[in-house]
């Protein structure tokens, strides 16, 4: 007989249940086959991962570029050596063929090396030394926003998954993720792998559950700096970025794009440091 | 001629005359003749809005008065557009993005930008004192910085007009589509180039309000543009108040909404805008630290708070208002501070020897008043520079407050006006928190002759700007905007390119 479990939430370093104690029964998609019982997340947990990441936000950014490329190969790292599991996640949850599912999982781990890459580059891309008519040195730098949190797609692409949050995590941010109600089972594969990788705790943070459910407390929460809402439904994107003025949060829409420096450049803020050049 | 020569000499001499000096506490002060800037310029009687190449009387048919913030008096009349009058114009927008304006190369777009560039500089003695007239902020910045300003942003926009491709590396960008700007009444003219320069650049069509205190300098560069032969359309000046913005913002057929005023308007405006699929830029209010450290070269630290503070009568959403001296300087920098201030020349803006000029509007000036009464009984100390100002027009002397708490209104609220809140702090890292601690995060400025903590304190600083060792510089091809409340998006250099492009 199998043992079935109750997928848990990572949040701060840990793996967790919901505060609420809430689960809800998980069936492959297209069936009524229960797989697992998945925690759904509660606006405690929200609120507690937003806890988490504010002060490992401040940890990510102070790192050295070098450093954080190393983390996110070292991410590539694990999620190759849990290459199977994650094939076998997959399999479980979805209707995706094997083929496919491989080729999923190895395009994943692409992922983590493209964005690996990125770390020590973009800021030599995206930043500039801008020639003002006037003896100052002038240079813009591309800083962190802070706390981001990620609303993801109903329709679960794993190789999408991990883009967005890459995508985040390159210029220094911390994440929240809501992963797809299509397949909660990821959170703890994927979240070993960040566990394991020497990304502070914190950094990533990954939850099940109805995200556009909390919209309105994510969306009116002081300490979050951005969302990026990579979910089909319109609505609740409009709802999100007209709900998300108080303290004037960056939204970014919906987007049908990976393994792109403009996906890093959403969540980047430009510092222009001014400084007279004399005697 | 000679008569005339004569006559030169004659009031010079006794200019020289007349000069005279005041002894007080804090050393001489001089007192200047009156050095009226001279240059007429044409007003018409009423002016209608520009769309689609010309000046058209309004559909509402109504006018609303413009005033001379320095007199009080009626300069002209501008038309108060309706929901009518804006659609009108993102129509004619719309025309000219689908037809000659979107078919036009990048070269050819940039040389109508270059060519308005050239015509600003033409006319820039003219827009400097019409800014003045409808703005009340001193000539000698009107003609020194925003004019200047204007005419740089132009041009350096022109050059890019045709370089989109190099803009985000390995991305193909394409324009939006018809933009809708709004502006505010502090830098008119150079907010309008801030907003109208980039989008013209990357493609878009503009329609344009600006401020419906200031819009006369706006109007002209209409005038400019019709002299430029810029394609009918392409840009469309609608006047008007809060009406005419919010039918701006609502407007179903317009794909960007950027907006330069309040951090409350601008959230207002966000959040209507936020249920639609408009993109957005924000540049809004601040609050920002000016922090001198005790091995600054004090001496410059100082012109860096006179002018952080009170340059444009403090009207400057950048300004350093927050002062935060290292203690051990307190004493001596606040002796030096108080000479300082007595020596700015309060009065009309249109002597060229003057340095706080006009408050922009009497709303302005009473909300100041009123912020400043508020503080007053919020602790701490208040001082004012004793000057004698005109009878007539919107004026308040500088002044600071010191030593309040850090939640008090004056520490935290963006006053908008000559009024410099100072605290002192022991260690970097109080400096910091301090500086940081505000919703706004547009600008900075830190004063120390030690570079490694320059770069250290500039880059804790949560904030879009940040001048070290200098303060309120601004140049076209450097980036503008704010962190957090301050708003979204940048203005100015490359990367004010980006809110007017879509990356492919």
């Amino acid at each position: 007989m199998n043992v079935l479990k109750t997928v848990k939430m990572y949040v701060g370093g840990a793996f967790i249940r919901s505060e609420s104690g809430a689960t809800e029964a998980f069936h492959r998609e297209g069936t009524d086959e229960e797989v697992a019982r998945v925690c759904v997340a509660s606006r405690k947990d929200f609120r507690n991962a937003v806890v988490a990441a504010k002060p490992a936000a401040e940890v990510w950014k102070s790192k050295t570029a070098y450093n954080k490329a190393q983390i996110l190969y070292r991410m590539a790292e694990m999620a190759q050596a849990k290459e199977s599991e994650f094939i076998n996640v997959l399999l479980d949850a979805t209707q995706l063929s094997e083929e496919d599912v491989m080729n999923d999982v190895q395009d994943m781990i692409d992922t983590f090396v493209y964005y690996a890459g990125w770390c020590d580059k973009y800021q030599q891309v995206l930043g500039a030394v801008n020639p003002v008519a006037s003896p100052y040195h002038n240079f813009t730098t591309p800083e962190n926003m802070g706390v981001v949190v990620h609303i993801d797609s109903d329709n679960f692409s794993l190789v999408k998954l991990v883009d967005n949050i890459c995508s985040i995590l390159v210029a220094g941010n911390s994440v929240i993720s809501f992963v797809s109600p299509k397949c909660p089972l990821i959170v703890t594969t994927l979240g070993e792998v960040f566990q394991t990788s020497d990304l502070p705790a914190g950094v990533v943070n990954l939850l099940s559950g109805d995200a556009i459910g909390l919209s309105s407390h994510i969306s009116q929460h002081m300490e979050v700096n951005a969302i990026s809402f990579q979910n089909e439904n319109e609505n609740a994107f409009f709802e999100m970025r007209s709900n998300s003025v108080d303290n004037m949060k960056r939204v970014i829409p919906l987007r049908d794009k990976r393994k792109s420096l403009d996906l890093v450049m959403d969540f980047v803020e430009l510092k222009t440091v001014w400084h007279p050049i004399g005697y | 001629m000679a008569k005339k020569k004569k006559k030169a000499t004659k009031s010079q001499s006794k200019s020289k005359t007349k000069t005279k000096a005041k002894k007080t506490k804090s050393g001489m002060i001089f007192e200047y003749d009156a050095a009226p800037e001279s240059t007429k310029v044409q007003i018409d009687k009423k002016y209608g809005n520009f769309i689609d190449g010309d000046f058209i009387e309004p559909k509402s048919k109504k006018y609303f008065d413009t005033i001379n913030p320095a007199t009080g008096e009626v300069i002209t009349k501008v038309s108060l557009s309706s929901k009518e009058d804006v659609d009108q114009a993102v129509k004619a927008a719309r025309s000219a993005f689908n037809s000659e304006w979107g078919a036009l190369s990048g070269a050819e777009r940039g040389k109508y930008l270059f060519r308005i560039a050239r015509l600003i500089q033409e006319r820039s003695r003219e827009l400097a004192v019409l800014e003045t007239l409808d703005g009340g902020k001193p000539i000698k910045e009107s003609r020194d910085v925003d004019i200047p300003l204007v005419a740089q942003y132009f041009f350096y926009y022109a050059g890019w007009a045709d370089k989109l491709e190099y803009l985000v590396p390995g991305k193909k960008v394409e324009p939006l589509g018809v933009c809708g700007q709004i502006i505010p009444w502090n830098f008119p003219l150079l907010m309008a180039a801030w907003k109208i320069a980039p989008a013209l650049a990357a493609g878009n069509t503009v329609v344009i309000k600006p401020a419906e205190q200031t819009s006369l300098t706006a109007l002209r560069l209409g005038e400019i543009f019709q002299e430029a032969g810029l394609p009918k359309g392409v840009v469309n000046i609608v006047t008007g108040a809060g009406e005419t913005g919010e039918a701006i913002t609502a407007h179903p057929d317009i794909n960007k909404i950027a907006f330069t005023g309040s951090t409350e308007v601008g959230k207002i405006i966000s959040k209507v805008a936020g249920k639609t699929h408009k993109k957005l830029t924000m540049e809004l209010g601040g609050k920002s630290a000016n922090i001198i450290f005790a091995d600054a070269a004090i001496d410059q630290a100082l012109e860096g708070v006179i002018s952080g503070i009170y340059f444009n009568q403090g009207h400057v959403c950048c300004a350093g208002s927050r002062l935060l001296l290292e203690e051990s300087i307190k004493d001596k920098f606040l002796k030096k501070l108080q000479k300082r201030m007595m020596q700015i020349r309060v009065g009309d803006p249109m002597d060229k020897n003057t340095d706080l000029g006009a408050i922009n509007s009497k709303e302005q000036l009473d909300q100041i008043k009123k912020l400043v009464k508020l503080g007053k009984t919020e602790g701490g100390e208040f001082w004012q520079v004793e000057t004698s100002l005109p009878k007539k027009g919107h004026y308040f002397a500088p002044c600071y407050f010191v030593d309040q708490s850090g939640s008090a209104t004056i520490s935290r609220e963006e006053v908008f006006g000559p009024v410099l809140s100072i605290s002192t702090f022991r260690t970097p890292e109080e400096a910091i928190a301090k500086a940081n601690d505000t919703n706004y995060g547009l600008a900075a400025g830190v004063w120390s002759e030690k570079g490694s903590k320059i770069h250290k304190v500039a880059g804790a600083l949560r904030a879009g700007v940040v001048w070290a060792n200098t303060y309120n510089k601004f140049d076209a091809t450097s980036p503008f905007g704010g962190f957090k409340e301050s708003g979204y998006g940048r203005e100015g250099g490359r990367h004010g390119l980006l809110p007017y492009l879509e990356i492919l």
